[in-house]
C-alpha cells in the first residue's frame, strides 16, 4: 500500500524549482502531486511521479540531490471535514503526521492526498480497519 | 637522561644572559657579513648596537622564506663557500629552492642539539636506531644520523622508502628507535601487520622521534599502541638547521626549544606584535650560533604557543605546543585564531561523511560572521524539513564547540562551491570588501 515519493534538496534560490520541474520535463515524467517546504535557506520539493526511478535518475544527472520515500496515497471523502476524519483517525492512534499535501487529480468522488507518518505499517492497519482508502503505485501511477 | 645536563638545566636568568650575549654576536655578525640584513637593517634605520636587551629583538626586520628565494642560491651564506661543508635545501612547490650551508660548528652545533633531543628521550649508545627519513638535501636523515653518531648509538641508514626491507631490518637487527614520519610510522606498522604477518609489538623497538609533517595526538595513540612504543615530537626545519630546534620530553607535553641556539618569539601573524605568553601565533625562530646563514626573525609560518609551566622533567627551556597548523590556511575572526580542518572535522563528526564546505566571512555590522556552506549529499538528505533543520543545528553546535565561534551553516546544493583544480577553495573573506 506504501507508495514512492521522491524528494529533491533546492536551495532558496531563483530558478532552481523550474530548473528541476524542467527536468522532469524533459525525461517526459508526469507529476501527480507536489508539494514545497521551505525555510530561509533551502526548501525540499516532494513529488509522487509516474515514474520515480526515472524521476531520480533524471534529477540526479543533473546534479540535484534527492531521495525516495515511502509514503502513502489516501483517499478522503471531497467535501468538508474530509480530510479531519483521517487525521483524528491517526491522532486517536497516536500517530504523527510528518506532512500531508493533496493530488492535482481526483479519484471518482474522492480527494486524493499523500500522508507520510512516523509509522506507517501502523498507519495501513489503522485506517484500513476504519475503512479509509489507500491506493497501491499501480494505481497512483496510472492516474 | 641528559646529554648536557648544566646547559639543559641552566638556571632561566643564566640562560637569558646567555641568549642575550649571543643575540648581540649574532646581529652584528649577520650584518657585517651579509648584505641582506645590512640592507634590511639600513632600511629600518636599525644599527646592530641598538639591540641591547632581548626584548629589542622585536626591531628587527622579519626574515620571510620569500626573502630566501630572493637571494638564491647563496644570498644568504656569511662564509665563503670554502668554509661550508654541507649544504641543504628546501624545495617549495613554487619558486626557488631554498638553500643553506653549514660550516662546520654549525654541523657540530646541529650535533649536540640532536644527540640532546634523543637522549632526552632515552637513547644511549646500547641502542640500534633505524634512520628512515630521507638523507639527501632534506635535514631529516643527515640530522638524526649525526646526532646517533654523537651519542655512538648504532645507526641503520635506511632512509625513506623500500618498506619491506625497513621490516625486517627492523626484525633482525632487534632495531630499539624508530626515526621517520609519524605518517610512514604507521604505514609501516600496517605493512608489517597486513603483508608480512608480523606483529609491529613483537619488534624490539621501544621509542621512536616522528615530525617533519603535522601530526594529532591520536595519531601518537595510535603509533604508540600499534607498536608498544614511546612515541615523541621532534620540530625543525631547514631554514633554522633541520631536525633538532626543539624536542619532546618523556613528559609529553610539548617540545623543549634548545634555546642557547634557537632564540623563540611568538607573534600574532596579522600584526607582528609579540604576542603574551600561552597565546597561539606564529613561531619567529633566530639562530643564536649559526656561522654558514645566520637566520634572524625567520617566520616559520607554523602556529604554536609557548608552554610556560616549569616542566617535570627538569629543563628549563622553553617549551612549544606541538605545531597547530600553518598561518597560511589560518583564520582569524573576532581576534580568534580557526583553520579550515577545525570545522572540516566537526562537520565529519556530525554527519559522517567528508563534507565539501566554504568558509565564508563578512563583516556586516562591523562584526566578522563566519557562515559554512555545505553541500547537501545524498547520505545525510531527509523528506523532512525538520530533520535537516536539526542537522544543521547540530553541525553549527559542534563547530561552535570545536572552534569557540558561534557560525551559521548554510545547506547549498551538491557541486553549487566552486572548485579549483578539484581541490575546493576552502576560505571566501569577503570581509575587505564591505
Ligand atoms: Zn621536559
Amino acid at each position: 500500500m506504501k507508495i514512492k515519493q521522491i524528494s529533491v534538496f533546492l536551495e532558496n534560490k531563483k530558478g532552481r524549482l523550474y530548473e528541476a520541474l524542467n527536468v522532469l520535463a524533459q525525461a517526459e515524467i508526469n507529476i501527480r502531486a507536489l508539494s514545497i517546504a521551505d525555510t530561509s535557506d533551502f526548501g525540499i520539493l516532494r513529488m509522487i511521479v509516474n515514474n520515480p526511478e526515472k524521476a531520480k535518475e533524471a534529477l540526479e544527472g543533473a546534479g540535484f540531490t534527492t531521495k525516495i520515500t515511502n509514503v502513502l496515497a489516501v483517499g478522503v471523502k471531497d467535501k468538508p471535514g474530509g480530510l479531519a476524519e483521517v487525521l483524528k483517525i491517526l491522532y486517536e492512534g497516536d500517530i504523527n503526521v510528518e506532512y500531508v499535501y493533496a493530488f492535482v487529480e481526483k479519484s471518482g468522488e474522492e480527494a486524493l492526498v499523500v500522508l507520510r507518518t512516523n509509522n506507517l505499517d501502523k498507519t495501513i492497519d489503522l485506517l484500513q480497519q476504519k475503512g479509509v482508502k489507500l491506493l497501491d503505485s499501480k494505481t497512483v501511477e496510472s492516474l | 637522561m641528559f646529554w648536557n645536563k648544566e646547559i639543559e638545566t641552566l638556571p632561566k636568568e643564566k640562560l637569558k644572559e646567555l641568549q642575550l650575549e649571543r643575540l648581540k654576536k649574532v646581529v652584528k655578525y649577520a650584518y657585517e657579513h651579509v648584505s641582506y640584513y645590512r640592507k634590511k637593517f639600513e632600511e629600518a634605520g636599525l644599527k646592530p648596537e641598538d639591540i641591547k636587551t632581548l626584548e629589542d629583538i622585536r626591531f628587527i626586520p622579519f626574515t620571510s622564506k620569500a626573502d630566501l628565494r630572493e637571494v638564491y642560491p647563496f644570498g644568504m651564506f656569511a662564509v665563503p663557500l670554502s668554509e661550508i661543508v654541507e649544504i641543504h635545501s628546501s624545495s617549495g612547490t613554487t619558486g626557488k629552492p631554498v638553500v643553506i650551508g653549514y660550516t662546520k660548528e654549525d654541523i657540530e652545533v646541529w650535533k649536540e642539539v640532536m644527540a640532546r633531543s634523543l637522549t632526552m628521550i632515552g637513547v644511549t649508545k646500547d641502542d640500534i636506531i633505524q634512520v628512515a627519513y630521507g638523507y639527501g638535501l632534506f635535514t631529516g636523515g643527515l640530522g638524526f644520523h649525526y646526532g646517533a653518531l654523537a651519542i655512538g648509538a648504532t645507526i641503520v641508514p635506511t632512509s625513506a622508502g623500500n618498506t619491506r626491507r625497513q621490516i625486517e631490518l627492523m626484525r633482525d637487527f632487534g632495531t630499539t628507535v624508530l626515526a621517520c614520519t609519524p605518517s610512514y610510522a604507521l604505514y609501516l606498522a600496517e605493512y608489517a601487520q597486513d603483508e608480512m604477518g608480523i606483529d609491529p609489538r613483537t619488534l624490539k623497538l621501544r621509542v621512536g622521534s616522528f615530525g617533519a609533517e603535522m601530526w594529532t595526538e591520536e595519531m601518537r595513540k595510535e603509533i604508540e599502541r600499534r607498536f608498544g612504543i614511546k612515541a615523541y615530537n621532534v620540530y625543525g626545519l631547514t631554514e633554522i638547521i633541520g631536525p633538532g630546534v626543539a624536542h619532546e620530553c618523556p613528559a609529553q607535553e610539548g617540545l623543549h626549544i634548545w634555546e642557547d641556539h634557537f632564540y623563540a618569539e611568538i607573534i600574532d601573524p596579522e600584526t607582528g606584535e609579540p604576542l603574551p605568553e600561552g597565546e597561539r601565533g606564529e613561531l619567529v625562530l633566530t639562530t643564536l650560533t649559526k656561522k654558514g646563514v645566520p637566520m634572524l626573525r625567520f617566520r616559520t609560518r607554523d602556529i604554536t604557543a609557548f608552554v610556560s609551566r616549569t616542566c617535570p622533567c627538569g629543563r628549563t627551556f622553553i617549551r612549544i605546543e606541538r605545531i597547530r597548523g600553518r598561518t597560511d590556511d589560518m583564520i582569524k575572526v573576532r581576534g580568534v585564531m580557526l583553520f579550515p580542518y577545525q570545522i572540516e572535522k566537526a562537520i565529519l563528526e556530525v554527519q559522517g561523511i567528508e563534507p565539501h564546505y566554504q568558509i565564508i566571512l563578512t563583516r556586516p555590522h562591523y562584526l566578522d560572521e563566519i557562515e559554512v556552506q555545505i553541500e547537501m549529499s545524498k547520505e545525510v538528505f531527509s523528506d523532512e524539513v525538520r530533520k535537516i533543520e536539526e542537522l544543521r543545528r547540530k553541525i553549527e553546535k559542534r563547530i561552535e564547540e570545536t572552534v569557540g565561534i558561534r557560525v551559521k551553516v548554510t545547506l547549498v546544493e551538491p557541486k553549487s562551491l566552486p572548485r579549483s583544480e578539484g581541490k575546493a577553495k576552502r576560505v571566501i573573506d569577503k570581509r575587505g570588501l564591505s
